[in-house]
């Protein structure tokens, strides 16, 4: 039998995903880490991105989530999302355009945008592009 | 006929009241769903916060912060969540009589306060003890609130807990247990004090590893969870109010129905009475006759 480790994934609206799982990926704030079971304790913030989570070799949940708080016990993961959508239920006409929005406000350079928060919707919606053609990729 | 003229005049009235308390019964039914689908949803998220803090308790960590390091007690900073708007039964009574207990207990060990209180009724409260100390209020908060109402009032206290000049944080609000009952509870909220041990959790001396590091990860998360917690506890006391509510204006309605009924059988006594009393005036002039 393969090792598993309890998962847990929360929103600010939701509990997004509990339960076992084999391997969990994350985008953390130094690059993408890998959670097996019995992962030395581990804190660090998320980056926008997307969140995987390997139940069994066929199958595993992809989600995309706004940034958030990563925890790894030996057998406990809890991923704290900002927000945290099922990758298949993004909208990607929704996201392309908050692209185009967020490029555009960049593009001006009148010094008149919040640029921080153009920057930050900027990633957030490319992230979210991003993660939905690594679903497609994958075939699901 | 002038019979009873202020009985049915008085029974007027209370039909009228009695069609307001139903209304607004309505109003809060509808209300307490909406507050308690919100209450539910962001529940899992304290909860797990909770739970990650919890383990941080246990750590070791290499850098030592502030809201994990007990000192000694002479200042408590104490969040009061009330509501804005009364007509909701003892809800407010009951917390207000729980924190004042709670404060009872303080000033026996000659330990002082500083308040911020969230809501009308805890300001009207207590902005009028002349001992305590109200750092900081905020009101008028309405149906759907957001963290951001909040952000001021947990702000003045995080920064009199990193200044030294409070030495514990408590918050005291109502907890929705169902829509009958509601309990108010006082949580301690900071330090962060390890309690038992669950399953799951390496034992042991150890400590995480950080991402980017230590103190920005620490502070980053402690004051998530200090925010987490206080914004639960006011949409769960924004649903505990219109349950409260509802329940109240309930039994207001059913009190002015069993009035209506009492009178109503008063007047229709006396109707009867005065009738008789004419027959037999008549009956008894014929006779006369």
């Amino acid at each position: 039998m393969t090792m598993t480790v309890h998962v847990d994934i929360v929103s600010a609206e939701q509990e997004v995903f509990s339960g076992l799982a084999e391997m969990v990926f994350a985008p953390a704030e130094l690059g993408e880490v890998g959670i097996a079971p019995r992962h030395a304790p581990f804190l660090s913030k998320l980056k926008p991105g997307e969140v995987r989570v390997k139940v069994s070799d066929k199958e595993s949940f992809p989600f995309f989530i706004s940034g958030g708080i990563l925890e790894v016990q030996p057998h406990l993961v809890t991923i704290l999302a900002d927000t945290a959508i099922r990758a298949k239920d993004i909208d990607e006409a929704a996201a392309l355009e908050a692209k185009a929005r967020a490029e555009e406000s960049l593009a001006d350079k009148s010094g008149a945008i919040d640029y921080e928060a153009a920057h930050a919707q900027l990633i957030q919606a490319v992230m979210q592009l991003r993660t939905l053609e690594r679903l497609r990729k994958r075939g699901d | 006929m002038a019979v009873g003229k202020e009985i049915r005049t008085k029974i007027v009235s209370i039909k009228n009241t009695q069609k307001i308390t139903r209304a607004m019964e309505m109003v809060a039914a509808s209300k307490m769903r909406k507050t308690k689908d919100k209450m539910q949803a962001s529940r899992p998220y304290a909860k797990r916060i909770g739970q990650i803090i919890k383990h941080l308790a246990h750590a070791n960590p290499e850098y030592k912060h502030s809201f994990l390091q007990q000192r000694e007690v002479k200042r408590v900073g104490l969040i009061i969540i009330s509501s804005d708007r009364g007509l909701c039964g003892g809800l407010n009574a009951n917390l207000f009589r729980k924190t004042l207990s709670q404060l009872i207990q303080w000033e026996s060990q000659s330990v002082e306060v500083d308040i911020c209180t969230v809501g009308a009724k805890a300001f009207a409260f207590f902005g009028n003890i002349k001992s305590l100390k109200v750092v900081g209020h905020v009101s008028k908060i309405g149906d759907t609130p957001h963290l951001s109402d909040v952000v001021g009032v947990i702000n003045i206290m995080l920064d009199a807990y990193r200044q030294g000049k409070i030495d514990e944080l408590y918050v005291v609000s109502n907890e929705f247990v169902n829509t009958m009952t509601q309990r108010p509870v006082v949580d301690k909220l900071l330090p962060v004090v390890a309690s038992e041990i669950e399953n799951g959790l390496s034992g042991g001396h150890w400590d995480y590893i950080y991402e980017p590091d230590a103190k920005e990860m620490l502070e980053h998360l402690l004051l998530r969870y200090v925010e987490s917690i206080v914004y639960q506890g006011l949409v769960e006391n924004n649903a505990c109010e219109q349950a409260a509510r509802m329940v109240a204006m309930k039994s207001a309605s059913d009190n002015a129905g069993k009035l209506i009924k009492e009178l109503q059988l008063v007047y229709n006594k006396a109707r009867q009475a005065a009738i008789t009393q004419e027959i037999s005036e008549i009956v008894a002039g014929a006779a006369a006759v």
